[in-house]
């Protein structure tokens, strides 16, 4: 059991690297959507850039969020210097504390690709409805935001643990 | 806070004046023209169709043209000219028009012209390249292509493929000698011969060609003019056509160069005949008899006294006001100050005020600029965007048009905002001063400038306490305005079933979360609730809830229906609870901020050693910043427009109404200057 306990430092990187790699993955995939839409727009209308790019990069955050939990994994986990003597429990529990944003980050990210995509076809009809418009995608946002709230609350609260 | 009170108005006029009143009305831009009189034997609306037709010709013809100049000469424009507005044009010169409109007009068309000219002489050329291309090879050939014999000869002119010698070609037409071969060119890909035989063994010889997949050059050679002239003089003949065209296009684009300096013209014509056909609009929804017409539509209250006194002054009329009928879909016209009017957009973008509804800006605005600082909160990053829009704002004080004024002042209360909570919190660039302090000075004493109230990221729940507390006064705001409106429409049944026995619920409902340990210990503060407080929270509580599921469904009139609906609004409360746990995301996006910028000022640090440590420092700090403050002010205010929207105006604004759209210039380049105060027009 104590020789387990050096490979804390490992699940709890992995949660570290995982929360910036799956919502990564799912903003790139999310952002590229938003663009091949907005490209559409542009060859019409030129002059809606600003609003498509707004619209394109709204589903982006979930990877952001995820680099936010990562970094902050890091920080804790001593990683980005100090000390990596991390209990098995105490690893484990960092990657619990990631999952939230790793799997909420994915799928949301997609998700809000989605409705991005139609709100840049709504911007595409009827350019004067963009603050509506912008709303749909934002909507989705809330749960990635929820799950990055947890993440970070219970990546903080697990630094405080003594086990 | 306030709509501008508008009234109908009516203007009865003379047809001879009908031109004069129009362009002075279209300059106050003043009066929304709606056509609310009937039609009838002696008044009657006039079709203006075809004027209108072609001002919409001449419009796209000039806006055409502008884009065809300048792909061949691009206008110098600076980054900052957007924010330099329209210019000015004194009203002579838009009289003194008259004279070079049509030929403005011919220019244009001539622009086009030249375009079309252009295109079709490159297509020339092309052409002519091709066959000169395919004449090449034919160049040592001394007689011309389309030869075909003499009276005893005939004479084969064609391609090969494929390299062939001249023994391989004698060798296989051997037995129908006398004839002559000659090979004219050879490449990798074809052999260009030229064969001459007696007229009786014709077909033989033309047989043995075809096995040999003999081919006539291609026809377009054949049809050409000048075709009976070698293929030598041929090729001189295009390449002096080729240079003949190509000294078209470069006449066509010298010429089109010629009107670069026109350019002011075209684009004043387009405003021209855009304002003209905006008055043609009004024109076609005017009932006219023979001699008088009648103007109807929306002025505000307040605009009323000025338009009247001059256009009486001006002109023989009678002007008449009348308050707006009960069906009238009146238009909406804001009167805020300078604090809250740069958000009406963002209300309208939303839905203007509907009929009897207040405008919810002023109140909007206190929140919208709060939470928009929270969100982003960071010092630095306010300071840059509040110093780039008054920038903005002071260099183009005089000409920046309406629209992006408000958009600058916008950007640039919410950057004082973002100052105001990024010193609360202490964060500059992240934690930029304690980097570079303790990276390049050595210093120890950190933090540097420690935070007025506390560091997010070491008390995040706190943060989150403080974020829902921010919701709960921002929905409880909503709340009221929704009593005031209530008030405003004399509703009093429904303030107190509808506002007040809420306000009791939330608040007791509150009180009673925050008397449970659970709580207190979850969000990490204590707070000293009396006992009595308690119980009279929890009657509290429950009287409301009894008289929300008595009232909330009183539109029922069956009482079982009645009670379930009040049940299921009393349910409503769930979407409180959902509401206010929205605005945890002021401390997520807060902290995302702070600690992205963290990371980048951490990441530079770690290049900081050596000689060249301080300038990659620099780098990195400035595009990472540069960076994250682009993505968290995007974050920052699409999420502070979705609790704008979606929470607070959840709780009493519905909109629906049309914004006041007066008969005015709404040109793209230029504006028209009066150079008195009233008057000039004659």
């Amino acid at each position: 059991m104590e020789m387990l306990n050096d490979y804390g430092i490992v699940l709890a990187l992995a949660g570290a690297v995982l929360a910036a790699l799956i919502p990564g993955i799912a903003s790139a995939k999310a952002v590229s959507m938003g663009g091949i839409a907005g490209a559409g727009v542009i060859t019409e209308d030129p002059s809606q850039f600003g609003k498509v790019l707004i619209l394109q990069l709204l589903p982006g955050t979930q990877g952001i969020y995820g680099l936010l939990i990562a970094f902050i994994t890091l920080s804790q986990i001593g990683v980005l210097g100090g000390n990596g003597d991390i209990s098995l429990v105490k690893g484990a529990l960092y990657l619990a504390a990631c999952l939230p944003i790793i799997i909420v980050g994915y799928t949301s990210a997609i998700r809000q690709a989605n409705a991005s995509v139609a709100s840049i076809g709504v911007v595409a009809k009827r350019p004067d409805q963009f603050g509506k418009a912008m709303i749909f995608p934002a909507m989705v946002e809330t749960y990635a935001i929820l799950a990055l709230l947890i993440s970070m609350l219970a990546v903080n609260g697990v630094s405080g643990l003594n086990i | 806070m306030a709509l501008l009170q508008m009234q109908r108005i009516y203007i009865y006029a003379l047809k001879k004046d009908r031109k004069q009143i129009l362009e002075l009305l279209q300059r106050r831009g003043v009066v929304e023209v709606r056509s609310m009189l009937k039609e009838d034997k002696v008044f009657s609306k006039s079709d203006v169709s075809v004027a209108k037709q072609n001002l919409e010709k001449n419009i796209s013809i000039t806006c055409d043209s502008l884009s065809i100049l300048n792909n061949y000469i691009k206008e110098d424009k600076s980054i900052l000219s957007a924010l330099a507005g329209r210019k000015e044009l004194p009203v002579e010169e838009y009289d003194s028009f008259k004279e070079k409109y049509k030929p403005t007009v011919n220019m244009a068309k001539r622009i086009i012209e030249l375009s079309k000219i252009i295109a079709e002489n490159k297509a020339e050329v092309f052409r002519l390249q091709t066959q000169i291309e395919i004449l090449t090879p034919w160049v040592n050939l001394d007689i011309p292509l389309n030869f075909k014999g003499t009276k005893f000869t005939r004479g084969f002119i064609g391609t090969l493929p494929k390299p062939w010698t001249l023994e391989e070609i004698y060798e296989k037409l051997a037995q129908y000698m006398p004839l002559d071969v000659d090979i004219i060119s050879t490449t990798k890909e074809q052999t260009c011969i030229f064969v001459l035989c007696t007229n009786d063994k014709k077909d033989k010889v033309y047989e043995v060609l075809r096995g040999m997949e003999f081919t006539l050059p291609s026809l377009s050679i054949d049809q050409l003019p000048t075709a009976d002239l070698s293929p030598a003089e041929q090729l001189e003949l295009l390449v002096q056509q080729i240079d003949k065209t190509k000294s078209n296009i470069q006449a066509a684009i010298d010429e089109m160069e010629s009107y670069d300096k026109n350019r002011n013209e075209l684009k004043f014509l387009l405003d021209y005949d855009t304002m003209r056909l905006e008055k043609y609009e009004v024109i076609g929804s005017l009932i006219q008899s023979k001699n008088v017409f009648i103007i109807s539509g929306f002025i505000a209250e307040k605009d009323f006294s000025a338009i009247e006194e001059e256009l009486t002054s001006k002109f023989d009329l009678a002007v008449e006001s009348a308050e707006p009928r009960k069906r009238d879909d009146i238009p909406v016209l804001y009167k805020n100050n300078g604090f809250s009017e740069p958000l009406e957009g963002t209300v309208n973008s939303f839905s203007p005020p509907a009929k009897g509804e207040m405008d919810p800006t002023m109140v909007m605005s206190l929140f919208y600029y709060a939470l928009f600082g929270l969100m982003l909160s960071d010092a630095g990053y306010g300071f840059l965007i509040a110093v780039t829009c008054a920038f903005g704002l002071i260099k183009f004080r005089k000409t920046i048009e309406k629209p992006m004024k408000n958009t600058l002042k916008m950007y640039m209360f919410c950057g004082i905002a973002t100052v105001f909570w990024g010193i609360i919190f202490s964060s500059y660039f992240g934690d930029i001063f304690d980097v570079v302090g303790k990276t390049f000075f050595g210093v120890t004493d950190l933090p540097v400038i420690p935070p007025v109230w506390f560091y997010p990221v070491e008390k995040p729940m706190l943060m989150l306490t403080f974020s829902m507390a921010i919701g709960i006064v921002h929905l409880l705001t909503g709340l009221a305005m929704k009593g005031y409106q209530l008030a405003k429409q004399k509703d009093y049944k429904g303030i107190i079933y509808d506002v007040i026995f809420w306000y009791v619920l939330l608040i007791s409902g509150i009180v009673l979360l925050l008397s449970m340990k659970m709580v207190t210990d979850i969000l990490g503060i204590t707070v000293n609730i009396s006992d009595v407080a308690v119980d009279v929270a929890g009657i509290l509580f429950g009287a409301s809830a009894v008289a929300i599921i008595l009232t909330n469904g009183r539109e029922s009139k069956q009482p079982f229906k009645r009670i379930l609906k009040g049940l299921y609004a009393l349910y409503g409360i769930s979407g409180y609870l959902s509401d206010i746990l929205s605005y945890s995301r002021l401390l997520a996006l807060g902290l995302a901020t702070g600690v992205i910028g963290s990371v980048i000022n951490q990441m530079a640090s770690m290049t900081a050693g050596g000689f060249f440590g301080p300038i990659i420092f620099t780098i990195i700090v400035i595009l990472g910043h540069a960076l994250n403050l682009g993505i968290n002010a995007l974050g920052a205010y699409v999420h502070t427009n979705r609790l704008q929207y979606v929470e607070f105006f959840g709780k009493f604004y519905e909109g629906g109404g049309k914004v006041f759209k007066p008969f005015g210039i709404n040109t793209k380049y230029y504006k028209i200057k009066e150079s008195t105060k009233y008057g000039n027009v004659k």
